[in-house]
């Protein structure tokens, strides 16, 4: 039906090292799931996998993004086929303007669609609206690339970005840490003004508090490279209150 | 402005004026290099004896002097002096009938200056164009936009005819910043350089377009030696910019220009250069040898010189352009990109001499090196004894892209004057592995990405640059890094 990714089995890892160990997850369109786990469970690891990281090796399974075989994309298609991944360390890439550097994303993106680059005038009003969206400061948004930008400015910038390009899937891998309470609300208020029936969120963190303001339709619990435990908003409450080593016991007794 | 193309055709078509005698038929000189062929070139172009005195003067001096060969960090083969043609103007027959009998590479050369020139008629009405010297083969074709600015005094004409209408300024400074005793290859150029551009403006003029010139290497086997000098008379101002390019030729071919600046009280002159000569093929076959001394002198108080580089050609770069900073007050500037690939090699920075009081300079150098490359800095900053309060900023920086290539840092610091503030900053990187996959993630692909990068970290010198020379300077570096990653 409305399928937006469908993964089965994945097995990849880095430096001969499997850190994805058998992993399934289906999006529908629209839908908003969130994945929690210990450090090191391989979150990151999967979000570098889907966006097409060269160094991570895929050595078994199949990854459907709107039934096109992601695996076989170059990470840049994948970009332009609408998938996004805000990134849980975002770089610095000094001497490129923010906006300078999102024209050419957006120019790219609509190339590979046959769209001619977007007049300057529509790309200028979009950066204005995108940024009230997220209440991104001007002057950030004229700036190098998160060079010199505080922890949480880096956060804010990936989802302006996200906002400015509008994906169809948008995978935010712990884009809640190291943002202060006010911008936590702020970040959950931009993407939940993106929600809509044909985008559809992975939203990786460690803390439930971000889910009370992005409320996720799925909750599910990766450790050591597969899900092992899946439920609604509920089971972030419970992983909140007893932390995960009542799952890693109930692992060992199965 | 149709005009102006008509005189750079007709210049290049027809005879040329400078030089040529009936007794003197040929246009290219035998290779090799004794004082004969020293009297040849002064002879060719008309030489007043004080001319070919100096030129033989150097001449003599060189034939003492040994090839600076160890001291650089750079690698090829003896050259061998005698095998080098060092006097070609373009050969053309007596009449042409049609364009299909004119040498279709000289036609493309033509082509790159006509574009030019479109450029310029473009430009025509606007405030800010860009006057013409263009130098083939050692040869100047033809300057443009000297009515126009002849009407505010200012001289800019090649240096011939400076030799022949005014004896007196280039008498005065010729030698006066870079003495053909400075160097071996400042005395071989003092000897045998057979044109190149001369520009003064006089006191209080702020030149009112960008000065240019092309250069280009045509035949095989010549070298190529050009003589620029520059004046800035009292409150002058002057931007002045030099492009360089070379066809691909299997072999070796030799550049060894001198450059001077002088600028006096309260002038200023910006000389910018965009360098794509030949760097040679991808297995380093070929390519331009580039040995070039450039300086400057701020001859008085509050004057100013500021070079700006980027340096993408050659198969081997040597250049130094420096400052001397003998005014009070004066300052010095140097931002230089240099960039190597393939095989190419670089060694490349810049001299601050503090003699003033208050004299400040600013270094900022971006390296960036790919391929099996090799790419140096190499900087001085001289403080003298007496120069109070004098003041220096390096920055040097160095992008290595993959892991074959190499970059080095040699700063020199010599300090005399306790009163100095001299700072040195200096980094290396790799080009991010995560800000190409960062970039890709937002659908940039990698060549894109590495120009993004590469433009960024660059863009301190290009904002030095003027407009026209900037848009130029980004996509030659985008094409001298192509295929350097993945
Ligand atoms: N380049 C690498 N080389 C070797 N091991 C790696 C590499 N990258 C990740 N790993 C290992 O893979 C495992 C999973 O890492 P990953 O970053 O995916 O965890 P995570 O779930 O995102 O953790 P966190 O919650 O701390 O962000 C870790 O044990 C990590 O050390
Ligand atoms: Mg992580």
């Amino acid at each position: 039906m409305n399928e937006m990714l469908s993964i089965k089995n994945l097995r990849a890892g880095i430096e001969g090292k499997e850190i994805i160990k058998g992993f399934n997850l289906e999006v529908k369109a629209g839908e908003v799931h969130a994945i929690m786990g210990p450090n090191g469970s391989g979150k990151s690891t999967l979000s570098n996998v889907l966006a097409g990281r060269e160094d991570y090796i895929v050595s078994g399974g199949e990854v459907l993004f709107n039934r096109k075989n992601l695996l076989e994309l170059s990470p840049e298609d994948r970009a332009r086929e609408g998938l996004f991944l805000a990134f849980q360390y975002p770089v610095e890439i000094p001497g490129v303007s923010n906006i300078n550097f999102l024209k050419t994303a957006i120019n790219e993106i609509r190339a590979y669609k046959g769209l001619a680059p977007m007049e300057a005038k529509d790309f200028l009003k979009l950066v204005k609206e995108k940024q009230a969206l997220v209440e991104l400061q001007g002057s950030l948004a004229n700036r190098s690339v998160n060079e010199g930008f505080s922890g949480g400015e880096k956060k804010r910038n990936e989802i302006f970005q996200m906002a400015m390009l509008e994906p169809t899937l948008a995978i935010l891998d712990e884009t809640d840490s190291g943002l202060d309470i006010d911008a936590l609300r702020i970040v959950a208020n931009g993407v939940n003004k993106l929600r809509s029936a044909n985008r559809s969120f992975v939203v990786i963190t460690h803390y439930q508090r971000l889910l009370d303001y992005i409320v996720p339709d799925f909750v599910h619990v990766l450790y050591d490279g597969k899900i092992v435990k899946s439920g609604t908003k509920e089971l972030a409450l419970e992983l909140e209150e007893k932390g995960y080593d009542w799952i890693k016991k109930e692992l060992v007794e199965a | 402005m149709a005009e102006q193309k008509d005189i750079l055709e007709e210049h290049i078509f027809s005879e040329y004026k400078y030089g040529f005698t009936s007794d003197i038929d040929t246009e290219t000189a035998p290779p090799g290099l004794n004082e004969d062929i020293v009297r040849f070139i002064s002879a060719k172009k008309n030489e007043p004896e004080w001319m070919l005195e100096y030129r033989l003067k150097a001449f003599r001096h060189w034939k003492t002097m040994e090839e600076p060969r160890h001291w650089p960090h750079l690698k090829y083969p003896e050259i061998n002096f005698q095998n080098i043609i060092y006097y070609a103007a373009p050969k053309q027959k007596a009449t042409l009938n049609s364009l299909d009998e004119v040498d279709p590479e000289l036609l493309a050369t033509f082509e790159k200056l006509g574009i030019s020139l479109e450029e310029q008629k473009r430009l025509t009405g606007v405030q800010s164009n860009i006057a013409i010297d263009a130098v083939i083969d050692s040869v100047s074709v033809k300057t443009t936009f000297k009515e126009v600015l002849a009407e505010k005094g200012i001289i800019f004409c090649s240096f011939s005819e400076a030799v022949q209408e005014h004896p007196e300024l280039v008498k005065k400074y010729m030698g006066s910043v870079v003495p053909y005793t400075d160097n071996f290859y400042s005395a071989l150029n003092s000897a045998v350089f057979s044109d190149g551009s001369f520009c003064y403006i006089p006191k209080g003029v702020r030149c009112p377009m960008e000065l240019s010139t092309y250069f280009r290497i045509n035949t095989s086997g010549t070298g190529q030696f050009e003589r620029t000098l520059i004046i800035a008379d009292e409150h002058a101002y002057v931007s002045y910019l030099e492009g360089c390019t070379a066809p691909m030729r299997d072999e070796n071919q030799l550049h060894a220009a001198v450059v001077e600046i002088v600028s006096h009280k309260n002038a200023e002159v910006k000389y910018s250069t965009v360098q794509n000569w030949y760097p040679g093929d991808k297995n380093g076959k070929g390519g331009v040898y580039n040995f070039v001394t450039k300086r400057g002198i701020c001859l008085e108080e509050n004057s100013k010189i500021s070079w700006t580089q980027v340096e993408t050609g050659s198969a081997i770069t040597w250049k130094y352009p420096s400052v001397i900073l003998k005014g009070d007050n004066s300052v010095g500037e140097f931002y230089s990109v240099a960039v190597t690939n393939n095989f190419q090699q670089a060694d490349t920075g810049t001299k601050m001499t503090h003699i003033g009081k208050n004299t400040r300079s600013t270094i900022i150098s971006k390296g960036i090196s790919a391929g099996q490359s090799n790419n140096s800095y190499r900087g001085l900053v001289r403080i003298n004894k007496g120069a109070k309060n004098a003041r220096n900023f390096s920055q040097c920086d160095s992008l290595l892209m993959g892991s074959k290539c190499g970059a080095h840092t040699f700063p020199y610091i010599e300090i005399k004057d306790k009163s100095a503030v001299v700072e040195h900053e200096a980094t290396t990187s790799k080009i991010g592995e995560d800000q190409i996959f960062y970039c890709n993630q937002r659908g940039i692909d990698t060549e894109k990405a590495i120009g993004l990068i590469v433009n960024g970290y660059c863009k301190e010198v290009f904002n030095q640059l003027p407009m026209e020379f900037a848009v130029e300077a980004q996509k030659l570096l985008a094409v001298s890094l192509e295929g350097s990653v993945g």
